[in-house]
């Protein structure tokens, strides 16, 4: 199993743009041959990966561990059920998913039919991130799929075990003729941005979207990014804190130490609240990980050392050392840093900066609970927004003036788990949105079709045009009755 | 109201920027988000083009002899039309969608709520200058954004008039009209702007593309291509030329993106084709073409120079079968038809955008789908045929933005189906709703209360509690119940 990936390994080793050349001119071969389009080959390739998540969990649990030391429950809950939720409800809606959608035709076309018929792009490249590696590679791969494209996944390299068990199992699963998995890192990912594809999905951070997005504007390549941002929670007062702290916690640390897009990044509440907040976050933490929770076996760990150093860096801000409450240990050999909560840092601090994509929760005060939005709105618009409230009216305000990609209210991070709602960023966090139905229509060309036969005739749209022609197609498109009669009056000739 | 339009002044990024400033100020205080505001802009287009429809015309006949037939029925009335359609389900479209939830987060609601973007720049072409400025901005507006719109310098009649009457019509504050060329373009795009929907040629488009990618920027292209026409045997020739006839030299003689560009016919039923279509354009527009007043002339001696060039190909020129002639002073090119022209001629390159019509021809009428998907994408696709295996042939492995069967152009018309391009004709569309989610972002909204507490969620893990979790999402009912049972501690 180690040896096949190091073979691989060596023989991505020269993956240059000759190879990514090579690759896509494969690919548009197999897709031009119509392999992919019909319904009976997507169903296959579905029901491939749901076997494979099936049969093989037990690596793919095994991968997940090694790449960031997930916990059983967050690796079968966010990664392996979330895919199998994915691909089986591709696999019931498909036939519905592919059927062209008659819509309404005007007067003026009849006798007609209008239909928008779904079509795959074509060969697409799907670039996924390290922190969910098998949901974010699977998930796309599935709305690819099912919309009829051929597809090139490129997982992250900074999650290298489940980077090596697509490369791996992929091609045991699914037609490998049309389904392909490319390893690597910058050099094989600039490679293939160099293409031609035909629609490009990536899941990342905003610089490289901004790079994917150039490379994709050189051939008009319609592209998705699923960016992230400071995705801030507001605590409103009168709201049961026990709960409220519980499913903020679960939301930040429950998800990859908070290494997740939609993790709750920073929280707000009032001056007056926030003592009571912090004291019920210690309790709810130390009923989660206990108190010593460099140990716990329920904590993931941060990736990798570039990160570790990134996260400390923050902690050892100058404008934040004194305002760790709780937590701050960390273990650079394991690469685990303890849940950690800052209170009243400044604005201007790093922590405040960027997205943390870590354990560590700052808390900022403000006044009133409604000057929260307009902290949110000064900065950019960030994936998710939360807000704890029972009060309707700043949940309504909320709703209506903050922007993000996506809101849950009395809850975090589970907006993305249901199917019926589009998943994406908006600004700095990104631009599209995929899940369920989404996914389909994100890969998919929505064609229209107007047909007619050859009656039906209204002359007075030809050359030569005279006053009384221009007189019947006014009334024709104002819907004027008497003029419509007078119209098909006419028509004959 | 007018400084920042007046085409003298050469627009600098400064003067970019604090335009950008002003309308995000604008945005940022709420002004554009109300149903009222929407209204009362959308009401205020549609006066505009009820009051101003004289020099609308004038002005679309100044920048492209726009027969008054043309004008109305393209422009005015698919303007108004858009408008129209828009103030009937402003409402609605603005209304969230609510969606099915989740049994795990019972109980709960799921919604889907468009909001605006913020501040959006509209890039507009020359050939139907007011409809592909107004109908984006219909969609800009109905959707709550704030509007910069920069209409094309080589149609300045319409240019000028957009930028004298929209602030009349509108609240000048939230939607704006720059006059320029390349220097103010480029400015323009130098900004953040929230979304940018620009129509035009491919080389523009992966500009706009790549300053918008600095920016992260979506955008909507709305470009062109070759649209072929596939004309099957056995079919109402007579019906099939004029419909093609009408979607090509009665649309700005054929400097239209989705005017039919060639045709594809079999070896067998080619001549048949070239004659009923000289019949056609003889009816249509007599015996000395130049002279029609039903004909738009050229836009320019730039593509004047460039379609003449067409015509000049050693490779074509003797294949000339219709028309050809040519009038410089007056730029009008009169209906051209050449047959067989080769696959590698000018002609055949690049999109024509004007009065000449290409037929190939192939053995089999099958073929056509083949020649078809060997060159890039094209904006629409039309088939004339009897046979509805073949349309289904057609619709099934042909990929166009949108396609027409037994008429070209009317898809377009059609406020219920959405109008854009695929590959290298574009991305995204517009038209009806689609032009109010063009201009949409759908934010997904999950709004609980406090009840509902699944302990199985939480911290510390244990087996049981993921076996818990397992029933519950794999929807096993006995589980539930277990779970329902378990579920009362924290």
């Amino acid at each position: 199993m180690g040896d096949v990936g190091k073979r691989e390994d060596q023989s991505q080793a020269s993956f240059d743009g000759e190879s990514a050349a090579v690759l896509t001119r494969e690919l548009r071969e197999s897709f031009n041959l119509g392999k992919t389009r019909s319904f009976q080959w997507r169903s296959n390739q579905l029901k491939g990966l749901l076997r494979m998540m099936e049969e093989k969990e037990a690596d793919i649990m095994g991968a997940l561990y090694s790449d960031l030391a997930k916990p059983q429950l967050e690796s079968y809950l966010h990664e392996i059920s979330m895919a199998k939720e994915s691909v089986t409800f591709a696999m019931k809606n498909l036939k519905s998913w592919m059927k062209p959608k008659k819509v309404g035709s005007q007067a003026a076309t009849f006798p007609s039919s209008a239909n928008i018929v779904p079509e795959p792009f074509g060969v697409v490249l799907i670039i996924s991130a390290w922190n969910y590696p098998f949901l974010l590679s699977i998930d796309p791969v599935i709305g690819a799929i099912a919309a009829g494209n051929a597809v090139v996944l490129k997982p992250s390299e900074i999650a290298p075990a489940t980077s090596s068990l697509f490369a791996r199992l992929l091609p045991e699963y699914v037609d490998d003729l049309c389904i392909k998995v490319v390893e690597g890192a910058v050099v094989e990912t600039t490679a293939l941005l160099e293409q031609k594809w035909d629609k490009i999905f990536y899941t990342g951070n905003g610089r490289v979207g901004r790079i994917v997005m150039a490379a994709a504007a050189k051939h008009l390549t319609p592209v998705i990014l699923e960016l992230g941002g400071k995705s801030p929670v507001v605590v409103d007062s009168n709201v049961d804190l026990k709960v409220a702290t519980k499913r903020i916690a679960v939301g930040k640390w429950g998800c990859s130490s908070g290494q997740a897009c939609i993790a709750p990044d920073y929280i707000i509440t009032t001056k007056s609240l926030a003592p009571k907040l912090l004291d019920s976050m210690k309790i709810t933490l130390e009923r989660f990980y206990g108190k010593e929770p460099l140990e716990s076996s329920d904590l993931a760990r941060i990736v990798n050392s570039n990160h570790f150093a990134r996260l400390s860096k923050l902690l050892d801000d100058d404008l934040v050392s004194g305002k760790i409450v709780y937590g701050g240990k960390r273990d650079e050999k394991r690469l685990r840093i303890a849940p950690t909560l800052l209170l009243d840092v400044p604005e201007d601090s790093l922590i405040m900066k960027d997205e943390i994509f870590g354990p560590l929760l700052p808390i900022i005060t403000v006044d009133k609970i409604e000057d929260s939005i307009g902290v949110i709105n000064s900065r950019t618009k960030p994936l998710a927004a939360y807000l704890f409230t029972k009060d309707k009216k700043l949940e309504k305000m909320f709703v209506e003036n903050v922007s993000a990609g996506g809101m849950s209210i009395n809850e975090t991070v589970l907006h993305l788990a249901n199917k019926n709602l589009p998943f994406g960023g908006v600004g700095e966090s990104g631009i599209g949105a995929y899940h369920g139905q989404f996914s389909f229509d994100a890969f998919s060309h929505k064609k229209a079709v107007l047909s007619r036969n050859f009656y039906g005739e209204v002359s007075a749209r030809y050359p030569p045009y005279t006053a009384r022609k221009q007189r019947i197609l006014r009334a024709l498109l104002n819907f004027d009755i008497i003029g419509l009669i007078l119209a098909l009056v006419w028509h004959k000739s | 109201m007018g400084d920042v339009g007046k085409r003298d002044e050469v627009l600098h990024s400064e003067n970019a920027a604090m335009v950008v400033r002003g309308l995000r100020e604008s945005f940022n205080l709420g002004k554009t988000r109300s149903f009222q505001w929407r209204k009362n802009q959308l009401e205020g287009i549609l006066r505009m083009i009820e009051e101003r429809e004289g020099e609308i015309m004038e002005a679309l006949y100044s920048d492209l002899a726009k027969p008054q037939m043309e004008s109305f029925l393209h422009e005015i009335s698919m303007a108004k039309g858009a408008c129209m359609v828009a103030l009937k389900n402003l409402k609605s479209w603005m209304k969230p969608e609510k969606v099915g939830t989740l049994l795990s987060t019972y109980p709960s609601t799921s919604s889907i709520v468009p909001e605006p973007f913020g501040v959006v720049l509209i890039i507009s072409a020359w050939n139907y200058p007011f409809l592909l400025s107004i109908e984006p901005v219909i969609g800009a507006i109905a959707a709550g954004n704030a509007v910069v719109l920069k209409p094309s310098e080589i149609s300045p009649a319409t240019s000028s008039l957009l930028a004298r009457l929209l602030p009349q019509y509108t609240d000048n504050l939230c939607v704006k009209v720059v006059e320029g060329a390349v220097t103010e373009t480029t400015a323009l795009l130098e900004q953040k702007w929230d979304k940018i929907f620009y129509t035009g040629n491919g080389r523009v488009g992966r500009l706009v593309m790549a300053a918008a990618a600095k920016h992260l920027t979506p955008v909507v292209l709305e470009l062109g291509g070759k649209s072929p026409v596939v004309v099957d045997s056995n079919i109402d020739l007579k019906v099939a030329m004029k419909r093609i006839a009408v979607g090509k030299w009665g649309c700005t003689s054929g400097q239209a993106c989705i005017a039919p560009d060639y045709i594809i016919t079999t070896k067998s039923f080619a001549s048949k084709v070239a004659d009923e279509m000289i019949a056609t354009v003889q009816k249509f527009y007599g015996k000395n073409p130049l002279e029609s007043t039903d004909l738009a002339r050229i836009v320019n001696s730039n593509h004047f120079a460039r379609l003449s060039k067409l015509l000049d190909d050693d490779l074509v020129s003797g294949k000339i079968v219709y028309g050809g002639q040519r009038d410089e002073k007056r730029l009008r090119i009169a209906p051209t038809l050449m047959l067989d022209v080769p696959e590698d001629s000018l002609i055949m390159r690049d999109e024509i955008f004007g009065p000449l019509l290409p037929i190939i021809t192939v053995d089999k009428i099958q073929d056509s789908f083949d020649f078809i998907n060997s060159r890039t994408k094209p904006l629409a696709a039309y088939l004339f045929t009897n046979d509805k295996q073949l349309e289904k042939m057609f619709v099934e492995n042909v990929s166009a933005g949108g396609m027409c069967v037994n008429d070209t152009v009317l898809h377009m018309a059609n406020k219920n189906l959405p109008f854009g391009g695929v590959g290298e004709s574009g991305t995204g569309a517009y038209h009806g709703k689609f032009s109010f989610d063009a201009f949409s972002h759908k934010k997904s909204v999950l709004s609980r209360n406090f009840g509902g507490e699944i302990g199985a969620r939480y911290p510390p893990y244990t087996p049981r509690k993921q076996k818990i979790v397992r029933a519950l999402l794999s929807g096993d009912i006995i589980g539930l119940i277990m779970i329902l049972f378990f579920s009362k501690s924290s």
